[in-house]
């Protein structure tokens, strides 16, 4: 059986700290380059690892994943390469989810991707632009393969949608810390402490108490140490992008650049 | 003589936006959750503006005294000898700013004041949508943004202009291809930012629930306008009705009248390119696979991984690797028959209207234009002269004469001739 992102959670739990959860897309700088940074993250303490998809059209993204995954394409990745990655992160131990637009798993065909991504021994998938109420086919999948389900839930949904989107999540539940696309910001969003405190009321139905995640938008342990006072788990993307971004040349430098500011945000989830 | 019927017809979609239901249909919403709500909230504002007659009036009112609508059914007495039977033109090139689009970006931004929002973006590709929003929030004083790729800034200047001139913010678009559906990308990222105060004027009857069912509806005039003008003057139904079909908006909104008229055949014609059967086109329907794209089930020109391909139109308002769904569906249900049309034989159709009718069309509007004389002709030599082919005459072509003067070789001083040239 996969590590479901819940042991993660639940190490980060047992440690009295929030959970940090890091995303690279796959295929950036190269398949095997990639494959190296994510298992740098997972060295320098992350605690759940996010494999992108690359995508020709990220709506959700910002200009620095929206970068990477073009770079990506261009050389060539392909939905294949994106579960070798998820093979070779996930054979760490550490559990690994996808996070994916929902046309490249449709095209796959979605059993299918359900399948695969089991047997690579990933643990789940995030789904940006693919909300429960449009998901039969996923949740049925996920189901029938034991994989997580991690829906998004926004500062602008409503109560009636925080409560039907936790009930639809397994392993935790990303909620969007502000209202925008992907990208480090200078300053954390006031909306987030609000929106993880309502999502948790909202879920205390369910019969597990379903990790609350925050995103978007942070890029350092000082903001990391803010929203772990009171989310469970804290989600980096575009500041490890950026690391890689800004070395094009120098591997090594970058792999050292993404290797410190892990250490950063991994001292900022547990309290700075 | 009003302007739209609002009825519903057989093909609606569901309350959940799906044409054909969920299991198989198309359409849906496939959005992120940070903007389901400002979809949830425009779809109720939709429903309750369109059941409002003070509303309607109003649209109704302004489509009439501003755009100059309804536009004229037009004979065409040289074409229909040509063809051999009648051929009518439903005349949305005199509208204000020369296309149908001016019915649903008015549509739209009147629901935007409705909706006490101050601000407007839209993406548009050849510029058409982009100077009709831009018009649109000059007329209604909002505050409007467009997303251009910067490809198209770059070959659609003109429509740049225009676009300063009415007061929008032009803002060119980098990522990705650098085209219209990277300026729907580009738009729909401003959108989850700024929704509180923002109405994505969306271009097409596409993109999530409810753009593709509201859209039709700001632009169901035409056709409802031209089922009575035909009916009134000829006493008969049209035998075949066709538009061009790029994102859709215009083919759908003169289908929709005729939708439960069972003899009326329907014709969408796609920008076809080079030709099918190489990679340049953007015939969606004809060539392309059921996917997602922008938000809704359709077809798309994607590839084995399903990322969106390249498409090409020598029409860039035609150039979109998507349909609207309720498009998809009428051809997956065989309601409508969906064909694709050469860049050649438009730019020979948009030659030959020109000559024949006195009417320079968008190149959009002249895929329309020859793959309709094909159905005429069939027709003509099956009913005989009496036939009737209703064709949506969507746009003028001025904004394409610089496509027209390379691919025709026009307006070279030193070869001015006798003979026409083209």
């Amino acid at each position: 059986m996969n590590a479901t992102v819940t042991t993660g959670f639940e190490k980060a739990r047992a440690d009295g700290r929030a959970a940090l959860v890091g995303y690279l897309p796959a295929g950036f700088p190269d398949v095997a380059g990639g494959i190296d940074a994510l298992r740098a993250m997972v060295d320098a303490g992350c605690d759940v690892i996010e494999v992108g998809l690359p995508y020709s059209d990220p709506v959700m993204d910002g200009p620095t994943i929206q970068a990477a995954a073009q770079q990506a394409l261009e050389r060539g990745v392909r939905t294949a390469d994106v579960l070798r990655t998820v093979e070779a992160v996930a054979a760490t131990g550490t559990p690994t989810v996808v996070m994916t637009y929902w046309n490249p798993v449709e095209r796959y065909g979605v059993p299918r991707f359900a399948a695969d991504l089991a047997s690579a021994g990933g643990a789940g998938l995030i789904t940006p632009d693919l909300t429960p109420d449009s998901a039969p086919e996923w949740i049925a999948a996920a189901d029938a393969h034991d994989l997580d389900k991690i829906f998004l839930v926004a500062p602008s949904s409503t109560d009636e949608r925080i409560a039907m989107t936790t009930a639809a999540c397994r392993g935790f539940v990303y909620a969007t810390a502000v209202m925008g696309v992907t990208g480090a910001r200078s300053t954390t969003s006031e909306l987030a402490a609000p929106l993880v405190a309502r999502t948790r009321a909202l879920s205390q139905n369910g019969l597990v108490d379903l990790p609350v995640g925050v995103g978007l938008g942070v890029g350092n342990g000082a903001q990391a140490a803010e929203i772990a006072s009171y989310a469970d788990g804290v989600i980096v993307g575009s500041a490890f992008v950026r690391a890689l971004l800004d070395h094009p040349d120098d591997r090594t430098a970058g792999l050292r650049a993404l290797r410190a500011l892990t250490e950063d945000l991994a001292r900022g989830v547990r309290g700075g | 003589m009003s302007t739209q019927t609002g009825e519903t017809t057989r093909y609606e979609a569901d309350d959940q936006g799906w044409f054909g239901g969920p299991e198989n249909g198309w359409g849906g919403r496939f959005m992120p959750e940070a903007l389901v709500a400002a979809l949830d909230e425009l779809t109720a504002a939709w429903h309750d503006a369109v059941a409002d007659p003070a509303f309607m009036a109003q649209f109704t009112a302004i489509l009439r005294d501003y755009a100059g609508v309804p536009s004229s059914l037009y004979l065409a007495e040289r074409l229909s000898a040509q063809v051999g039977c009648r051929v009518l033109l439903k005349r949305e090139d005199l509208n204000h700013t020369g296309a149908h689009k001016i019915r649903n970006v008015l549509g739209q931004a009147l629901l935007t004041k409705r909706m006490g929002k101050t601000r407007v973006i839209a993406e548009t590709g050849a510029g058409q949508h982009g100077v009709a929003s831009a018009t649109a929030a000059a007329y209604f004083g909002l505050d409007c943004t467009v997303y251009m790729g910067s490809v198209d800034t770059r070959r659609q200047a003109l429509n740049v202009a225009r676009m300063h001139l009415l007061g929008a913010t032009v803002v060119p678009v980098e990522s990705g291809t650098a085209t219209l559906k990277d300026a729907i990308n580009e738009a729909l990222r401003d959108w989850v930012a700024s929704v509180d105060h923002t109405a994505y004027l969306f271009g097409t009857a596409a993109g999530p629930h409810p753009f593709p069912s509201m859209v039709r509806d700001f632009t169901r005039g035409i056709g409802d306008e031209a089922r009575a003008q035909c009916l009134e003057t000829y006493g008969v139904l049209p035998d075949a009705i066709a538009a061009c079909v790029g994102g859709g908006s215009n083919a759908i909104g003169l289908f929709t009248a005729f939708l439960d008229d069972e003899d009326v055949a329907i014709y969408g014609f796609e920008p076809g390119g080079d030709g099918v059967d190489t990679p340049r086109h953007a015939a969606t329907i004809h060539a392309g696979d059921r996917g997602v794209l922008h938000g809704a089930r359709t077809y798309v020109l994607q590839d084995a991984d399903g990322q969106t391909r390249d498409s090409h139109s020598i029409s860039a308002g035609l150039d979109y690797p998507g349909v609207g769904p309720q498009h998809a569906h009428l051809s997956a249900i065989g309601r409508a028959t969906y064909r694709p049309v050469t860049d050649d034989d438009a730019m020979r159709a948009m030659a030959m209207l020109s000559r024949t009718e006195g009417i320079i069309p968008a190149i959009e509007t002249a895929h329309a234009i020859a793959g309709a004389m094909q159905v005429a002709r069939e027709l003509a030599a099956e009913k005989g002269p009496e036939a009737t082919v209703l064709i949506s005459l969507s746009g003028r072509g001025d904004k394409d004469m610089g496509t027209a003067i390379e691919y025709f070789g026009l307006g070279d001083v030193d070869r001015v001739t006798a003979e026409p040239v083209g």
